[in-house]
């Protein structure tokens, strides 16, 4: 009986995956264990182990596929004597989640969008892209501070050698010292872009994280419709009640963002409508539980580890769930799981430490919303007519307004705002 | 297609001539070749052949005086110069008709004949043998008429007592003493093979160096151990006149701050460069380009005739047999449309001087090195620091290498010493990949070897030399 394959749930909360390479191709045989295809979600991409033993009878789902439902059929397994006539009635059954290959993601700490995972389908060798060049070329690249990847090589099986490195560098003058004022007569369609006192600069590759982290905030900055709602909290009955609490027990010690993290939870359990999603295709997405992303700042990036059903726990488990989180996102090699920063359905960003007074963060898709918390100050406001003092702190709010409309969103806020202002409210 | 039509010509039956032949012929084109006297040229029948053969039984010849040194003795030593000759004659005429063997094993039709361009696209043939003059025609016609002696206005090669290379190297008897004008390869080859029989030998250089295009460094040490040997170097010289008196030539020679030295030789050997064969060809009827007695061609040797090309020793310098070889190469797979024809690199040809000391060098020396205003590290090498050089006894020699300081480049090796002809293709090997200084130093030479002074000298330029 044919065997289905079938787009696997990375984590509890993966809902689609790209297909990112498959590793076999159609008519290879597969045994137990080996490597079918690359599942890649937004932060972290893995490998799918078959279970079964037969022959990779079709891929359905092909390399580069995004956005496939979990559990969506990607490709069909035949038993030993089966045709391909017998495909369409595929049994069911999920690729092995390749615990080795999770655990090797963990520790370089990174995913390989799929941009970046070479579609193998018309080159002879299934190796990763190398660049060839001569070692005196490698070199002569690098004093230039060249990328390699964008020289063409004159050389032996388009080896990149020095003459190539020589005329990279002299286009390059070449192009700062144009005299622009002379128009160029050229029959070519293509005009060149010309720079002229193009300042130094030193080029460098970035990590794989980096080149996710550019990828989906750019996407987000494009796809998603932001607007931004400001609102500006009094904080010192917060910071009171903070101090009272920590010196109760040593046990925990509480933080302003700890604070703030619950506080998000039971708005979002007040107004529920901010704690969705805009999917594709028109459809509005409600979670059933409040999971928060908290965003953390590493070496090399950021992440945003996920305190899972926020709304049911307090200060103290907040306290310490993020405190660990946060301590194993700054190990090296990154010490989370990709169910530890995946998912989430809202986002809070803190740069209150840094002084900044208050910032609009960017969303994370497919969040509807993200929080940026500004530095609590002492600044002077305005109290029954008179000038006074409180120490203030700023919470903008970006948000998709696919999702939640400028109402809600401000509803959201002022309900935030009263349980950040009345702490107390936050035992309720 | 006809008989007398074919898809290559090529006029010239030396290593570039031939080479091209072959290489079209593996090709899949129908190929013609046309020598008027033996396959081989001059690197076969009157160069680099006879002459190394010549040379090794001088070498051998040398080595009978220090047989003592080895722990061997011998006595009534004779030295038969017929046989000498006649070996290299051997040699040549083996290598000779290996040519033709090759030349009927790639189904190449070959004529004895003398060609000239005479129309677009064709050459008239005329027969050594008194045949009657055939015509055939290609679209692609390939020079390779080679070289000859340059001579001098003064001094005119008779055969007798005024030689040139050929001459030289088809002598009757020891003479007993005499003149090289020219201090280049072809010259020092000769005193060394001379000197080694015994003669008197003395060299006059136009130039302040001996061995002019070598670096300084080395004309400097191959000058030290020829004139330990006895060979007179005269250097900004030059001969004014010669005249030739009752079988012996007596020589003016007149140097360049004005002193004057009057030599009495029995031959006097004209060894001051060559000219391209380019008369007599038909050149004149066509587009095609000369200077300086050579043809001019661009990196494809094509020259400013279409359809029309030159290689090897006709066209500009250096004049080299693997040059006219590579030439011949790239020139016929840029022909056939082939993408990886790759033209010849100049700093990428070796040249070797199979004196005694050998010499071997490629690239730049390091005048030019600094003159093109590179920053140059160098790292030299001794053969007396070397372990198997003490123990075959040749402890006389240098490996020198010139590196960019900024991108570690190998610019230029420069070696003397016994045995470098055969070790300077590493330098090439490493030079044509690009090499820089790193990937030299962590190549793995076995030793006890010669070759180990390549990496020594390497390390040396960067102040890691081990031995020394």
């Amino acid at each position: 009986m044919p065997i289905n394959i079938l787009m696997p749930a990375l984590s509890p909360t993966m809902t689609e995956g790209n297909v990112a390479n498959w590793l076999k191709n159609e008519g290879d045989s597969i045994s137990p264990g080996d490597l079918l295809c690359e599942i890649e979600t937004d932060k972290a991409t893995m490998e799918v182990e078959s279970v079964d033993e037969g022959i990779l009878g079709k891929i359905v789902i092909p390399t580069g596929t995004e956005n496939v439902e979990v559990n969506t059929v990607i490709g069909i397994i035949l038993e030993e004597g089966e045709e391909a006539s017998d495909l369409g009635l595929g049994k069911t059954t999920e690729g092995k989640k390749d615990e080795h290959s999770e655990k090797k993601l963990n520790q370089e700490k990174t995913s390989i969008p799929s941009e970046l995972v070479t579609t193998n389908n018309n080159r002879d060798d299934n190796m990763v892209e190398r660049i060839l060049a001569s070692p005196l070329a490698k070199r002569m690249a690098k004093q230039a501070n060249l990328d390699l990847a964008n020289i063409s090589g004159s050389g032996p099986n388009g080896r990149i050698v020095k003459k190539d490195i020589e005329r990279a560098i002299s286009d390059n003058l070449t192009l700062q010292t144009l005299d622009v004022t002379k128009p160029e007569h050229t029959d070519d369609h293509d005009v060149p872009v010309l720079e002229y006192n193009t300042p130094q600069y030193q080029d460098t590759k970035v990590s794989n994280m980096r080149k996710v982290i550019a990828s989906r905030l750019q996407e987000s900055k494009q796809q998603v419709p932001h607007f931004y709602l400001t609102i500006d909290c009094e904080v010192d009955e917060l910071l009171k009640t903070r101090k009272e609490l920590n010196l109760l027990s040593e046990n925990y010690n509480l933080s302003v963002n700890d604070f703030i993290i619950r506080a998000c939870a039971i708005a979002l359990r007040k107004v529920p409508e901010c704690n969705a999603s805009w999917i594709n295709g028109g459809v509005y997405r409600q979670y059933s539980t409040i999971d928060i992303s908290v965003a953390v700042s590493i070496e090399d990036g950021l992440i945003t580890p996920v305190i899972k059903n926020a709304d049911n726990l307090g200060l103290e488990n907040i306290s310490k769930t993020i405190s660990n989180l946060a301590k194993r996102a700054r190990e090296k090699p990154m010490g989370l799981s990709p169910e530890e920063y995946q998912g989430g359905s809202f986002s809070i960003s803190n740069l209150g430490m840094f002084g900044i007074k208050e910032f609009k963060a960017i969303i994370n898709p497919p969040q509807a919303m993200i929080l940026a918390v500004g530095e609590a100050s002492q600044r002077p406001i305005v109290k029954d007519g008179a000038l006074a003092v409180a120490t203030v702190m700023s919470c903008s709010l970006s948000v998709d307004h696919r999702v939640v409309d400028g109402a809600t969103a401000a509803n959201f806020l002022e309900v935030l705002k009263n349980l950040i202002e009345e702490p107390l409210t936050m035992l309720l | 297609m006809p008989d007398d039509s074919f898809d290559i010509i090529v006029v010239g039956g030396g290593p570039g001539g031939y080479v091209a032949a072959i290489r079209a012929a593996q090709l899949g084109l129908k190929t013609a070749i046309i020598e008027k006297e033996s396959l081989g040229g001059v690197c076969l029948n009157w160069g680099c052949i006879p002459t190394k053969t010549l040379l090794r039984s001088a070498e051998i010849r040398h080595s009978l005086e220090r047989l003592d040194e080895f722990g061997i003795s011998a006595t009534n030593i004779k030295i038969d110069l017929e046989k000498i000759v006649a070996r290299s004659r051997a040699v040549a005429n083996q290598l000779s008709n290996g040519i033709k063997h090759l030349m009927k094993k790639n189904k190449i039709t070959v004529f004895n004949a003398h060609a000239k361009i005479s129309g677009k696209n064709t050459l008239t043939m005329n027969f050594n043998d008194g045949n009657k003059d055939q015509i055939i025609s290609s679209p692609n016609i390939i020079l390779a008429t080679g070289a000859r002696p340059k001579e001098l206005p003064n001094i005119k090669p008779d055969g007798k007592n005024v030689w040139t290379y050929k001459h030289a190297m088809l002598p009757k008897k020891i003479p007993s003493s005499i003149l090289i004008v020219g201090s280049g390869a072809i010259g020092m080859e000769f005193a060394s093979f001379y000197r080694d029989l015994g003669t008197d030998v003395t060299v006059v250089e136009l130039l302040e160096q001996i061995l002019p295009a070598e670096d300084r460094d080395i004309s400097d040490f191959a000058a030290k151990i020829f004139e330990k040997e006895g060979i007179k170097l005269l250097v900004n010289s030059q001969v004014n006149t010669i005249e030739i008196k009752k079988n012996k030539v007596h020589a003016n020679i007149e140097s360049n701050n004005g002193g004057n030295i009057h030599k009495v030789i029995d031959h006097v050997i004209l060894a001051v460069g060559i000219v391209g064969n380019v008369e007599n060809l038909g050149l004149e009827n066509t587009k095609v380009l000369t200077e300086n007695g050579h043809i001019i061609t661009n990196e494809f040797s094509s020259t400013a005739e279409t359809g029309i090309y030159a290689i090897g020793d006709v066209t500009a310098p250096p004049w080299l047999a693997h040059k006219a070889s590579h030439e011949a190469v790239a020139c016929v797979e840029n022909i056939a449309g082939l993408k990886k024809a790759h033209p010849v690199e100049k700093d990428s040809i070796p040249a070797c001087t199979y004196c005694r000391p050998q010499i071997a060098s490629i690239g730049l020396t390091e005048a030019a090195a600094i003159n093109l205003g590179h920053k140059i590290r160098i790292g030299k090498f001794p053969f007396s620091g070397n372990g198997k050089a003490l123990s075959i006894g040749e402890t006389k020699g240098l490996v020198k290498t010139i590196f960019d300081k900024d991108t570690g480049e190998l610019l230029g090796a420069h070696m003397i010493g016994a045995e470098v002809t055969e070790l300077i293709h590493g330098f090439a090997i490493a030079k044509n990949l690009e090499t820089t200084e790193t990937e030299l130093m962590q190549t793995i030479f076995p030793h006890p070897t010669l070759s180990e002074m390549i990496h020594e000298s390497v390390l040396d330029a960067y102040d890691q030399v081990i031995h020394m």
